[in-house]
């Protein structure tokens, strides 16, 4: 969904540019206590992967592929922060070194694909690993669902930047249900993938998946026949530990949110069907525009069924309802620290 | 050989992973300035974690790295690393600048150099691997055997101490290969050479050292440990077929 | 999209505009997409003209029109977009051959079409004319956060390094039989994308080191620094300077 220059007005465009802006300060602050000073090398390297990844075309149906969009795989195989800053960049070099996505909408385009998706994804997934019990299995079911609500989440993000600062005046209903209906079909090969790669590297380098960190055992080593203690690395920054009742909360908040607003949104029920059919214009194609997508050649039939809207606004509204969620978590835990840090400068970008 | 302070010192060095493997198991060794010496050893002998430890990337276990007479630590970090050269295995990763000039900058600049100084480094490093001429080009369009090159003139940049080569005639076809070596005689450093090509190591290197699960298990004439068929089998250590180090005569 | 990624759009040359410093250039294509933005849809003349302003900056950079033409299909899929919008869109309607269409619609999607099109025939323009590592020193001029400049000069430089790794899996995968032609091999695929990941992360783990053994301790070394004069400045600047002044008279006009 490369949004281009003039698809969103130039206010809602400025103000959606200083959310990124702040948005990749934070996460540069934040990529590095998760990297600390390997942050360049390490995210330069998984942003170029993210860039390999996005080529990575799977198939779907007969003839028909989708590619992967990333943010998910990114937050939970790096952590937020620096997943934040690698779908960032890779949007950032695709606006300036292939035109692709417009340059003034380069604000509209990382909060919606590098933003929404990651931090969606990441609070889900850290949810969802709390409640589940401790398994390799617990952590790729997490992957799934973060990565299957990131995909229509962004796509209701993005409607809702249409909704905002839209040059055309389309009634915001069915941008939503079109947009949201086609991702979530986008959103079930994003989660297969992105659950199948973290289960993947979680065989192979446990270590290397960040939101599967776990315990550590005392080492030992051996010296000419005695084990001697070896001296202690630093402790690890506990971020995140003790907020498991926290997380409880927050997710079953969303989860009872949701309910409303699945409820009110059945309470509306604008579907596609209803435009096609006043129109005369074929539903599918209008779907298939709608999916600006690179995801978009999914087999898209009937998704658009009004029974299915009430369930989809559900999902949506966990995602959004955890954005919403972290956001205040955040600026909480922003401001504890910085009480406890008084000599805390902020450089934005 | 006179006993000047050594180039490198290890002594007792021990080390085990995060996830538990221990790699080394109390290493002592010390080479002389101006020596070439080669590091032997078997696939996961060690030498690897070994070579991070010479800098100080690798630490946490114990024992001690002196380089020089410097003591490899903390407080000294960044004058042990601009002492000790290391080339790594994957050109690749060790040429990470956009250019052949700035990677080769790289080093220098970080020590502080500016300017005309920086310019003349770059030249003269360039100049020994005789890689001058490809100063402006992005290093993923040179051959491997250039890039290897290159990576060794980033690391003679910064003037090191000693010069430690993880693997240098890997990858290398016999043409690069050698010209390397010539390169690697040419130079007047301190050097160690980790390898398992045997060959390679007779021609560079006089003395040789062996690696093996985690000790130095023999210390000796390159052409005398190569010539022990017992000591090698022992240690996976395989010369090419049909090639004898006693028939090869040492020429400088 | 998708593959499309691959493809550099850097042309070799040796136009005024290749020469010009890379901060003033992006500087340049930033301000003259902003301004087109802002620019009332209902002012098509001025488009009319920005157009020319692009042609002519094409012009002085010989970069070729099909080559230009070529790359604006990047924009295809919002074009489809685009086109829906008269048909969906609220509001007053008109009879257009038979159709019954929205006014706003049609403005709208005008306004998409004639506004995104500039906007990536700006960026072509500045991407063909601008070597990659020159992009980067002006982004870095231009006080992006050195971190995410050194994050983005990692990403280019490995690239293709890592779509190469990719590719030989792809190769290695195929040549013992296997093609993906459905949900059933989303395993394998995701198996790829795994091991393509362990790999990346452990360069970069390995780059790290290289930099490190060089004396690396979090902040890059300055090695070039690009500059601009003023004259180069105010060359630049030209093209928004125009363009501001058509939409100045797209305003009051």
């Amino acid at each position: 969904m490369h949004v281009p220059d003039g698809f969103i007005d130039a206010p809602t465009s400025a103000v959606t540019g200083v959310v990124a802006a702040g948005a990749i300060a934070v996460s540069l602050r934040g990529a590095r206590r998760e990297l600390d000073e390997r942050t360049a090398p390490l995210a330069g390297l998984v942003a170029a992967f993210i860039f390999a990844v996005q080529m990575l075309n799977f198939p779907v149906a007969a003839g028909t592929s989708g590619h992967l969009l990333g943010g998910a795989l990114a937050a939970i195989l790096v952590g937020p922060f620096t997943g934040v800053l690698c779908v960032s960049v890779v949007l950032l070099m695709q606006g300036i070194l292939f035109a692709d996505g417009g340059l003034t909408a380069l604000g509209v385009n990382i909060t919606d694909m590098a933003i929404v998706t990651t931090v969606v994804a990441y609070a889900l997934f850290r949810g969802l690993v709390k409640l589940l019990p401790r398994t390799r299995r617990s952590v790729t079911v997490a992957s799934f669902v973060a990565a299957l609500v990131s995909v229509p989440a962004a796509a209701l993000a993005f409607t809702l930047l249409y909704w905002i600062g839209g040059t055309t005046d389309v009634a915001i209903g069915k941008v939503a249900t079109a947009m949201v209906g086609v991702h979530v079909l986008i959103g079930i090969g994003e989660a297969a993938i992105t659950a199948l790669t973290v289960g993947a590297v979680i065989a192979v380098r446990p270590d290397l998946v960040y939101g599967a960190r776990g315990l550590t055992q005392k080492l030992k080593l051996r010296v000419g026949g005695e084990l001697v203690d070896a001296p202690d690395e630093e402790p690890a920054p506990a971020a995140a530990r003790s907020h498991r009742a926290l997380w409880i909360t927050g997710l079953v908040t969303s989860l009872v949110l949701a309910g409303f607003v699945s409820f009110y949104a059945s309470a509306d029920p604008d579907g596609l069907e209803k435009v096609a059919a006043d129109k005369g214009i074929d539903k599918k194609t209008e779907e298939h525009a709608s999916a600006d997508s690179p995801l978009a050649d999914y087999g898209v039939e009937d998704v658009t069924d009004a029974r299915l809207s009430g369930g989809l606004a559900g999902v949506i509204g966990v995602g959004v309802t955890v954005v919403a969620g972290s956001a205040v978590f955040w600026a909480v835990r922003r401001r504890r620290s910085e009480d406890t840090s008084p000599a805390h400068t902020d450089t934005a970008v | 050989m006179e006993p000047v302070t050594a180039s490198l010192e290890v002594s007792g060095l021990a080390f085990a992973y995060p996830d538990g493997h221990q790699a080394l198991f109390g290493v002592d060794f010390s080479i002389a300035r101006g020596e070439r010496v080669a590091l032997l050893g078997p696939n996961g002998a060690g030498k690897t974690t070994l070579v991070l430890h010479l800098n100080g990337i690798l630490t946490g276990g114990t024992g001690t790295v002196t380089v020089a007479g410097l003591p490899v630590g903390k407080q000294h970090m960044a004058e042990i690393r601009r002492r000790v050269g290391i080339v790594f295995q994957d050109p690749d990763d060790q040429l990470f600048m956009p250019t052949v000039r700035e990677d080769v900058a790289f080093g220098p600049a970080a020590a502080g150099l500016k300017g005309a100084e920086l310019e003349e480094r770059v030249d003269r490093a360039l100049a020994l691997v005789g890689m001058r001429e490809f100063k402006d080009r992005p290093p993923h369009h040179l051959s491997f055997g250039q890039r290897r090159r290159v990576a060794v003139a980033t690391v003679l940049a910064m003037e090191p101490e000693i010069l430690v080569l993880d693997e240098p005639s890997s990858n290398l076809d016999p043409a690069s290969r050698r010209e390397l070596a010539d390169i690697l005689r040419s130079l007047d450093v301190t050097v160690l050479m980790v390898t398992h090509d045997l060959p390679y190591a007779l021609e560079l290197c006089p003395r040789s050292l062996v690696l093996s699960e985690g000790v130095i298990a023999a210390d000796g004439r390159t052409a005398d440990l190569l010539g022990d068929e017992e000591l090698m089998r022992a240690h996976r250590l395989e010369l090419p077929f049909g090639f004898d180090p006693r028939s090869v005569r040492m020429g400088a | 999209m998708g593959a499309g990624h691959a493809h550099r759009l850097y042309r070799h040359g040796h136009s005024p505009v290749h020469g010009l410093p890379p901060h003033t250039k992006i500087a340049a294509t930033f301000a003259f997409v902003i301004v087109v933005v802002s620019t009332p849809r209902e002012a098509m003349w001025a488009f009319g003209l920005y157009a020319l302003l692009l042609a002519a900056v094409a012009y002085a950079a010989r970069v070729p029109a099909g080559f230009l033409l070529k790359r604006l299909l990047i924009e295809v899929p919002f074009v489809a977009f685009a086109v829906l919008m008269p048909f969906v869109a609220e509001g007053e309607r008109v009879e257009v051959l038979g159709m019954s269409l929205s006014v706003g619609g049609l403005w709208g999607a005008w306004n998409v079409l004639a506004k995104g099109t500039l906007g990536v025939a700006a960026s072509v323009l500045l991407a063909s004319t601008t070597e990659l590592r020159e992009l980067l020193l002006g982004l870095q001029r231009l006080r992006l956060p050195p971190l995410l400049v050194q994050i983005a000069s990692f990403m280019i430089r490995y690239g293709d390094v890592i779509t190469d790794e990719m590719r030989r899996m792809r190769i290695a995968r195929e040549s013992r039989g296997f093609e993906a032609k459905g949900i059933r091999h989303w395993g394998v695929l995701a198996k790829s994308a795994g091991a393509l990941f362990i790999r990346s992360y452990e360069r970069g783990e390995r780059v790290h080191l290289a930099m490190v053994s060089r004396g690396y301790a979090g902040s890059m070394p300055v090695i070039d620094e690009v500059t601009a004069s003023r004259a180069q400045w105010s060359y630049a600047l030209a093209l928004p300077a125009a363009a501001l002044v058509v939409c100045l008279l797209g305003w009051s006009l």
